[in-house]
C-alpha cells in the first residue's frame, strides 16, 4: 500500500512540488491505480520474454557527422532566459 | 462539406479557387468555435497564404495533388515552424517550434491548407479532451457531451465540418475513441508507418499519427500523404506505401475469401446494450457482403488496460523530464535555486492528469518496483501480442466495438481516473501490439449519439483494413448523417 511519505518521495524524484492537498489526493488515487495493476499477477509470465517495442527494427544507425543548424537564434530565443549564446538558469547551490 | 475528391475536381475544373475554399472553411471555423472549441489556435493567414500558392499553381497550368487546397486541422502536439504548439499544456503555452514535423512538412508540400491547431488532452493524456489547459471541446452531436480524447479537437472539427480532414495521434485509442464518439472515421496506422519526427512524445513505443475523415476514402488519401519512411525517426519502417485510395473498390465483394473475427472478450460486462446491438448488426452486414465470420478469443485482451497504464506513464515520466524551464516553455518565477526552479516550473506548468501519470511512471520505475510493475507489464505485452498473432492465423480482420459507451457528459468522469481509463479498454491492446486499426460509424443510440465499429488489421495491412471499411461504409448510410449545429 502506498503512503503519503512515499508519494512525497516519488514527487521529489519526479521534480514535482506538490501541495499538501495534491499529496493527499494522489495517495488515494495512486493507491487504487496500483491495486488495479495487481490483476497482472494472475498471469504466469515466468518464461515470457518482455516486449520493448511493438514492431522490431534493429541496427538503425546514421553517420555521426556534424551539420550546420540554421535556426540557432530561434532556439536560443525560445528560452525563458538567455545570456548571449547561453541558456541562463538560477543559481545552482544554496538559496534554500 | 464536400469530400477531398469533390473539392479536387472543383479546383481542377476551376469552378472554385483554393482561396474560396479556405475562406469558406475559415468562416465555418469562426461560426462554430463559440459552440465547439475545437481549436487552440486558428491559423487563418497561413491557410490563405497556402491557398494562394495552390491557386498560382493551377493558374500556371501545373498539376496539383489530391490534398492541394484541402482544409485540414492539425492536433496541437505536432510541431509547426513559427506556429505555437502547446500540446494542450500551460508548460508549452508560448512554445513556437523552430522546426517542422515530418507529417506537416509532407502535407504543406502537398498543398494542404492548415486552418488551425486542434484542442487535445494535455500531452495526449486523457479520453475526453477535458484535461486540456485551455478549453473543453464539445461533441458536435450533443454540446453537453465530450468528443472523446485525446484528439477530441481533431475529431470534433471534422464532424462539425470545420475542416475536411485532420490529423490526430493515438497512443492508447486517442484517434479511434474520439472518432467513434464523434461519428467519423479515424485510423491508427501500424507502428512505424508514419513518422513521429516532430510529434511531442508521450509514450514513444506506442505513439502513432493518423487521419480523421468523414469517409474512408478521405482517410485513405490522407494516410497515403503522410505514410512512408523517414530517416529522422529511428522506428520508421522502410516499406513501400501502396496507393490506399486507388485500392478502394466500390464493388468490393470478398465472397468467402475474407475471414473476419469477432473478439468475444469485448462483449460482456460494461458494454452498452445499444453499442452491442449496433456492432452485432454491423457484423451481419459484413457477412452479407460475403465475409466469413468467426468468433475469436483473445484471453489476454482484458489485461491490456493495466499493462498500458504501467508502460505509458513509465515512458511519459522519462519523456516529460525535458520540461524543466531551461530551454523552452514556461519557467516559474522567483525560484530559490535550480532544483527549486524545476520543481516549481513543473508544479505550475503541468495539470493534474499529467502529474498523476508522471507520478505513476516514476513510482513503477523506481528502485525495488521495476520488476514487479514495468518488467511484468512488458511480459504481459508479449502475451497480448501473441493473442493477436494467433488470431491472425485464423482471420484477416478483427472487429469489436471501439468504445464500450457512446459519448459521456462533460465532468462525468473527471474525478475518477480509473473510470476514465476504462473508456480505452477496447483500443489499448492494439497499440501494445503495434497493429493498424480504424473506427468508423456503425449506428446511433436512442439519443442520437454515434457508435463506432473498430476494425483491426494485421501488421501493415492498412490496405485491406481500408477496403473492408469502405465496403461496409458503401453498404450503409451512417456516414451520410451530420450533426445539426
Amino acid at each position: 500500500m502506498l503512503d503519503r511519505e512515499q508519494v512525497h518521495k516519488v514527487a521529489h524524484l519526479a521534480r514535482l512540488e506538490l501541495t499538501p492537498a495534491e499529496e493527499e489526493q494522489f495517495t488515494t488515487q495512486l493507491g487504487s491505480i496500483l491495486d488495479y495493476f495487481e490483476q497482472l499477477n494472475e498471469l504466469d509470465t515466468g518464461d515470457v520474454p518482455p516486449t520493448t517495442r511493438a514492431i522490431d527494427v534493429s541496427n538503425v544507425v546514421r553517420v555521426d557527422a556534424l551539420q550546420p543548424y540554421p535556426a540557432r537564434e530561434a532556439i536560443l530565443d525560445g528560452a525563458p532566459d538567455r545570456d548571449g549564446e547561453f541558456f541562463k538558469v538560477p543559481q545552482i547551490m544554496g538559496g534554500e | 462539406m464536400a469530400s477531398i475528391r469533390e473539392l479536387h475536381q472543383q479546383l481542377v475544373r476551376k469552378e472554385r479557387s483554393a482561396v474560396e475554399i479556405a475562406t469558406e472553411a475559415l468562416a465555418r471555423v469562426q461560426a462554430l468555435e463559440p459552440k465547439l472549441h475545437s481549436f487552440i489556435s486558428v491559423t487563418a493567414d497561413r491557410a490563405i497564404a497556402q491557398a494562394q500558392q495552390v491557386d498560382a499553381k493551377i493558374a500556371a497550368g501545373e498539376a496539383i495533388g489530391p490534398l492541394a487546397g484541402i482544409p485540414i486541422g492539425i492536433k496541437d502536439n505536432m510541431c509547426t515552424t513559427g506556429i505555437r504548439t502547446t500540446c494542450g499544456s500551460r508548460i508549452l503555452e508560448n512554445f513556437v517550434p523552430p522546426y517542422e514535423s515530418t507529417v506537416t512538412q509532407r502535407l504543406f508540400e502537398a498543398g494542404a491548407l492548415m486552418v488551425g491547431k486542434t484542442n487535445m488532452d494535455e500531452f495526449a493524456m486523457g479520453s475526453s479532451t477535458e484535461t486540456s489547459a485551455y478549453q473543453v471541446t464539445a461533441n458536435p452531436w450533443d454540446l453537453q457531451r465530450v468528443p472523446g480524447g485525446s484528439s477530441g479537437g481533431s475529431a470534433a472539427a471534422v464532424a462539425g465540418g470545420q475542416c475536411v480532414v485532420s490529423l490526430g495521434s493515438d497512443t492508447g485509442g486517442s484517434i479511434r475513441q474520439p472518432a467513434a464518439l464523434c461519428g467519423v472515421v479515424g485510423l491508427k496506422p501500424t507502428y512505424g508507418l508514419v513518422s513521429r519526427y516532430g510529434l511531442v512524445a508521450y509514450a514513444s513505443s506506442l505513439d502513432q499519427i493518423g487521419p480523421f475523415a468523414r469517409t474512408v476514402e478521405d482517410a485513405a488519401i490522407l494516410l497515403g500523404a503522410i505514410a512512408g519512411y523517414d530517416p529522422q525517426d529511428s522506428t520508421s519502417l522502410q516499406v513501400d506505401v501502396p496507393d490506399y485510395a486507388a485500392a478502394l473498390k466500390p464493388d468490393f465483394k470478398p465472397r468467402g475469401k475474407l475471414r473476419i473475427g469477432v473478439i468475444q472478450e469485448t462483449f460482456g460486462e460494461g458494454l452498452d446494450a445499444t453499442v452491442e446491438a449496433a456492432v452485432t448488426k454491423a457484423v451481419e452486414v459484413l457477412q452479407e457482403l460475403g465475409a466469413e465470420i468467426q468468433v475469436i478469443n483473445c484471453p489476454q485482451f482484458r489485461y491490456g488496460l493495466p499493462t498500458y497504464y504501467i508502460i505509458a506513464p513509465s515512458e511519459a515520466s522519462a519523456n516529460l523530464a525535458r520540461y524543466d524551464g531551461v530551454k523552452y516553455g514556461y519557467r516559474a518565477a522567483d525560484p530559490d535555486n535550480l532544483l527549486d526552479m524545476y520543481a516549481k516550473t513543473r508544479a505550475k506548468g503541468f495539470g493534474a492528469e499529467v502529474k498523476r501519470r508522471i507520478m505513476i511512471g516514476t513510482y513503477v520505475l523506481s528502485a525495488g518496483y521495476y520488476d514487479a510493475y514495468y518488467l511484468k507489464a512488458q511480459k504481459v505485452r508479449t502475451l497480448i501480442k501473441q493473442d493477436f498473432e494467433h488470431a491472425f492465423q485464423k482471420v484477416d480482420i478483427l472487429v469489436c466495438p471501439t468504445s464500450p459507451t457512446t459519448a459521456f457528459k462533460a465532468g462525468e468522469k473527471t474525478d475518477d481516473p480509473l473510470s476514465m481509463y476504462l473508456s480505452d479498454l477496447m483500443t489499448i491492446p492494439v497499440n501494445l501490439a503495434g497493429l493498424p486499426a480504424l473506427s468508423l460509424p456503425c449506428g446511433f443510440d436512442d439519443q442520437g449519439l454515434p457508435i463506432g465499429l473498430q476494425m483491426i488489421g494485421n501488421v501493415l495491412r492498412e490496405d485491406l483494413l481500408l477496403s473492408v471499411a469502405h465496403a461496409y461504409e458503401q453498404a450503409t448510410e451512417w456516414h451520410k448523417r451530420s450533426p445539426s449545429l
